[in-house]
């Protein structure tokens, strides 16, 4: 993707309501709100809160009582409902791929309706599957031939087949276990990071919206704004006690998922390759921040600890006693980083790059002088104005 | 008509070769076959041609009516009473009650079958339409698909395996059913079974009858493998 050919557009709510016929209460009252082209928006809030109804009117599928909503300037109720939503994304939480057509067809669904010509909805749909990471073989199969995970990254790839400047995902990864939800988050944003799409994003759960978005539209029942802020000001600032309730009690561990394990300092470990002398590396561990040394090979991966046993010959054995499993990715947040630490009752784990090359060492302790100090709070505010990238 | 039947007898058990067998009536004489195959030729093209007319003119009707009832649920009911009854008439009444209208002849007989064939494929038709799963047009309005779209880009190649189901019952069941069109003057392996008044010779029974289970077999079987065609996606759940 070029610079040129990324298009995104802001989404501005006025004063939207909805009342759905025979209902007592408003589903959505009087809510307002802009979302900068670009910028993920996560709307959430508790069950009946109108997030889902909300979203749902961006593209008419829930047609809105009163107030406007403009998509770079135009108002979504000029034209015909059926044109709107080919020109925005929409993936469900049931993904709703269609059964009887395979992953190319599927993903070609919009380009196709658009009439685009043969070879170009085949180009594009390589190019996004491609894009989610799915092997070119899939694109003959069926849905029902592929995981969850594959079948929520195609119903991504669906959404963003024609290029739309406007996503909707309601509550996308709802239905995936936490393990390949944490993946498709990541995975999303690293895509968002390229695509620079304006997103509306709906769930219930407060750690994603934090997670996923660049801005986070607090709904209470009936669909008031409860409040409209970063990630970092609504865990600093609550606007209120329902916010302050809903966001949680472990608001400090949540400020975790807003850093990533790249972005703070990592202790180094004395490196060595298999083959090496011992004598200095077991000086280097002996003045070392992590008193263990790692084996690496020569791309810099990590292949395990070194023991005192390890080090005890001439030479840096070729395989240690340890493995160097955890492996955290550089990536991922801290929370998912100290989870893991926990999960394997490491005190250290190393830290890796996509392509597998060691950047560092994360240690318990990095995680809870990090909430300690003073300038967490800083850096988190620093990194909300460039989120995701 | 009835100088016809008896010329029809008479041929019957004159003019034979297979000695014995037919003057015993034994219960199947395989020489007699064997002389007479072709005299199965006309009746059994008259019963394809009642089946095809029957199911063709059932589905069409059929289909028309699930597509009003799928627009429009109101419609389901009635819908469903009238094939019902339609369904539970005897055949053989069908055609008596139809003689004053359209008289006796393939027509009527036609008519009656197609009649019978309705429920059956209404039934599937709406059933297969009501299985597509929600979140599937659901995904498909949002994504910018009309209503004519989603029913026929969606919803019918998804409901595919039900209407073929309904075809292939509809298809076997008229296959038998087409064998009383005789009493209507209609034609089809029935005029076989029932020679005028003479419902006794065994072997012409059991050809007919077997005519009439081959072709429904090989019916059953073609659209079996039609519906496969059609449904390529069932095949391949198991495989991953």
């Amino acid at each position: 993707m070029t610079a040129e050919s990324v298009s995104a557009s802001p989404v501005r709510f006025e004063s939207v309501t909805k009342r759905y016929p025979g209902a007592d209460s408003v589903a959505v009252e009087d809510l307002s709100f802009e979302v900068p082209a670009g910028e993920i928006c996560v709307l959430v809030g508790p069950s009946g809160c109108g997030k889902t109804t909300a979203l749902r009117m961006v593209n008419r599928t829930v047609e809105m009582t009163s107030g406007d909503i403009l998509i770079g300037g135009r108002s979504v109720k000029e034209g015909d409902p059926a044109r709107l939503r080919r020109e925005i994304g929409y993936v469900i939480q049931q993904i709703g791929l269609f059964p009887h057509r395979t992953i190319s067809q599927n993903i070609g669904t919009v380009p196709a309706l658009l009439g685009w010509d043969k070879e170009r909805i085949a180009a594009r749909s390589a190019e996004l599957m491609e894009l989610i990471g799915l092997d070119p073989e899939y694109g003959d199969r069926y849905p029902a031939q592929l995981s969850g995970g594959q079948q929520q990254r195609v119903g991504v790839a669906r959404a963003l087949a024609v290029d739309p400047p406007v996503m909707l995902m309601d509550e996308p990864f709802g239905a995936i276990d936490p393990i390949n939800r944490s993946r498709l988050q990541n995975e999303f944003l690293r895509l968002q990071a390229e695509l620079r799409k304006t997103v509306l994003f709906v769930t219930h759960d407060v750690d994603e919206a934090i997670k996923m978005g660049d801005r986070v539209v607090v709904l209470k029942k009936g669909g008031h704004l409860a409040q409209y802020a970063t990630p970092t000001e609504l865990l600093m600032e609550p606007a209120d006690d329902f916010v302050e309730d809903f966001v949680g009690a472990d608001r400090a561990l949540k400020r975790l998922a807003l850093m990533r394990v790249r972005d703070v300092d990592l202790w180094t470990a004395p490196l060595a390759q298999a083959g090496d002398p011992s004598e200095p590396v077991r000086t280097a561990v002996a003045a070392a921040e992590v008193p263990y040394a790692l084996l690496v090979d020569g791309e810099n991966r990590p292949q395990g600890w070194l023991s005192e046993r390890d080090l005890a010959g001439e030479q840096v054995p070729a395989t240690p006693d340890s493995s160097a499993d955890p492996l955290i990715d550089a990536d991922s947040v801290l929370r998912d980083g100290l989870a893991t630490l926990l999960q394997s009752g490491s005190l250290y784990a190393p830290v890796v790059d996509a392509r597998g090359r060691l950047t560092g060492v994360l240690s318990v302790e990095i995680v809870s002088d990090f909430l300690a100090s003073d300038e967490a709070s800083e850096s988190e505010l620093s990194a909300a104005e460039r989120p995701h990238d | 008509m009835i100088e016809q039947l008896a010329a029809v007898d008479q041929s019957f058990f004159t003019d034979r070769s297979s000695g014995n067998c037919i003057q015993d009536n034994k219960l199947f004489c395989p020489g007699w076959v064997v002389d007479n195959y072709d005299r199965y030729v006309d009746p059994t093209l008259q019963h394809l041609v009642l089946v095809g007319s029957a199911v063709a003119g059932g589905f069409l009707i059929a289909f028309g009516l699930a597509i009003l009832a799928h627009r429009h649920r109101f419609l389901q009911t009635p819908f469903l009473a009238g094939t019902g009854i339609l369904y539970t008439i005897p055949s053989i009444s069908f055609f008596f009650l139809l003689l004053p209208i359209t008289g006796r002849g393939s027509l009527t007989a036609i008519i009656a079958l197609t009649a019978f064939n309705l429920q059956i494929i209404f039934r599937n038709i709406t059933t297969g339409l009501r299985n597509v799963p929600p979140n599937v047009t659901e995904a498909a309005r949002g994504i910018g698909l009309t209503r004519s779209q989603i029913l026929w880009q969606v919803e019918i190649p998804l409901a595919m395996p039900e209407i073929i189901a309904g075809l292939r019952i509809a298809t076997v069941s008229t296959v038998a059913l087409a064998t009383l069109a005789v009493f209507a003057n209609g034609g089809g392996l029935g005029t076989e079974i029932v020679t005028g008044s003479n419902i006794t010779f065994k072997t012409g029974i059991i050809v007919a009858g077997s005519i009439a289970v081959i072709m429904a077999i090989v019916f059953d079987g073609v659209l079996l493998l039609v519906g496969k065609l059609l449904a390529p996606w069932k095949r391949k759940q198991a495989i991953s």
